[in-house]
């Protein structure tokens, strides 16, 4: 057996002890308002699978999640561009980006609510918290190529793609990555709190706020582990595509 | 005709070139000795452009030149050939880059990546770079730097046969090198 295949039966035992200890837990408490049962959100679960609202649901707060985050990927790899070009551009961002990265999220939804409709509240606190990320690690990025290697281009006059694919993407790609990855996370995360602020019409974050205002434990955690499920696919398949992207790039 | 003349450079109170002046002819090879720190590879980065000059002007350096640097600058991550093709592009088959890296002793490791290699073996792969892109200049900042005896021939002897038409400007502290080279001295 090799340690990959051990690594996965060991993080499956911890996964079933975690179950295990939160059903103990559950009927220490002996209340399905404060802690509900893993069995009774398993039966959740499966039963909201089957109910009319849940594809809507899922499709309204997933397309305006993954709007928030794409916009903001491409918006925050633009300005990284720039501001590795231009030392004066980073200069004139990094207010933004320093008030963007402090100011609680809570604050910014309170404030585009008044800006916005609710219907639009996840698409820009996603951009939002998605952009300052991909900005500076693609800049930190950037900033990491070797200047020896662009001196190398630069005297043999290696083309624009050539330059990319085999001295800027492969310090790049690192940084771009990891950025990602907690730019996704934090998508998911900022996304629903905003929706859970704004309750708009159809959206995941609604249905969170009728399952905490009807004390019904269970809707709330079926519906969390909906989220959870739906963010590492997004996390699996936007890292699956920028993979491909790159390797196309690299194959150029 | 390359001409260097009363070039200066110094850097803070070190000065490390004081007036050099030279007029190199194309097509011939020459070697630029002097003590370390001497200011071989300052000078060099003048030719090349990477570094300017105090004073002094430098006239006549070709359109394209290859280099070996001081350090390899190899793209890591890539394989010798991968390596070579970043700066040739399609306009060398990949053939006459595996003939090349063979001839300087590097069969079997034409697509390993250069991360996996030698000091010696990357060394051949940056001269093996620089042989292949289209040049008129060929500058090499201690080329055979890491290399055995028997190896250094044997690639003194590729150089030789692939730099004919070249101006060779090779820094050094060995003057076996220029010996083998049949090429000028310049003293530093």
């Amino acid at each position: 057996m090799n340690d990959r295949v051990k690594n996965r039966i060991f993080k499956a035992c911890a996964v079933v002890l975690a179950l295990v200890l939160w059903h103990i837990l559950s009927l220490l408490v002996g209340s399905e308002i404060l802690l509900v049962s893993p069995f009774d959100v398993a039966k959740r679960l499966f039963a909201l699978l089957g109910e009319e609202i849940f594809l809507p649901t899922v499709c309204f707060t997933l397309s305006r999640i993954a709007l928030g985050f794409l916009s903001g990927m491409l918006c925050g790899t633009v300005l990284a561009l720039a501001a590795g070009r231009f030392k004066i551009i980073e200069t004139l961002l990094w207010p933004y980006m320093l008030t963007v990265k402090s100011v609680p999220v809570a604050s910014f939804v309170v404030l585009a609510l008044i800006w916005l409709t609710s219907n639009q509240l996840s698409v820009f606190i996603s951009f939002l918290m998605v952009l300052p990320i991909v900005y500076t690690n693609l800049l930190d990025g950037i900033k990491a190529v070797d200047k020896k290697m662009l001196e190398m281009a630069e005297v043999f006059k290696m083309p624009f793609l050539r330059r990319l694919r085999y001295i800027w993407l492969p310090s790049v790609k690192p940084f771009l990555l990891s950025g990602c990855r907690i730019a996704l996370g934090l998508a998911w995360k900022s996304g629903v709190a905003a929706e859970l602020i704004g309750y708009p019409e159809g959206s995941v974050g609604e249905v969170l706020y009728y399952s905490k205002l009807f004390l019904n434990t269970a809707d709330l955690f079926a519906w969390t582990v909906v989220i959870v499920l739906l963010s590492v696919a997004f996390e699996k398949l936007v890292l699956f595509l920028l993979e491909r992207l790159m390797k196309g790039v690299e194959s150029l | 005709m390359i001409i260097l003349d009363r070039i200066c450079k110094a850097f803070g109170d070190k000065t490390v070139l004081n007036s050099f002046s030279a007029e190199l002819r194309q097509g011939s090879r020459y070697c630029i000795m002097g003590a370390s720190g001497g200011g071989k590879t300052t000078l060099l980065n003048i030719i090349l452009g990477l570094q300017r000059a105090d004073s002094g002007t430098v006239s006549g350096v070709p359109q394209n030149i290859a280099a070996v640097f001081q350090e390899d600058r190899l793209c890591e991550p890539y394989s010798a050939v991968a390596n070579v093709l970043a700066v040739t592009g399609k306009t060398v088959a990949e053939q006459d880059i595996i003939a090349l890296l063979g001839a300087l002793g590097l069969q079997g490791s034409e697509h390993t990546p250069v991360k996996n290699l030698s000091g010696g073996m990357r060394r051949r792969v940056a001269l093996a770079r620089a042989l292949l892109a289209k040049s008129e200049l060929l500058i090499l900042d201690e080329a055979f730097k890491g290399l055995d005896d028997s190896t250094r021939e044997r690639v003194i002897a590729v150089l030789l046969e692939y730099s004919k038409g070249k101006t060779v400007i090779l820094a050094t502290h060995d003057l076996r090198d220029a010996e083998a080279l049949s090429a000028e001295v310049l003293y530093i």
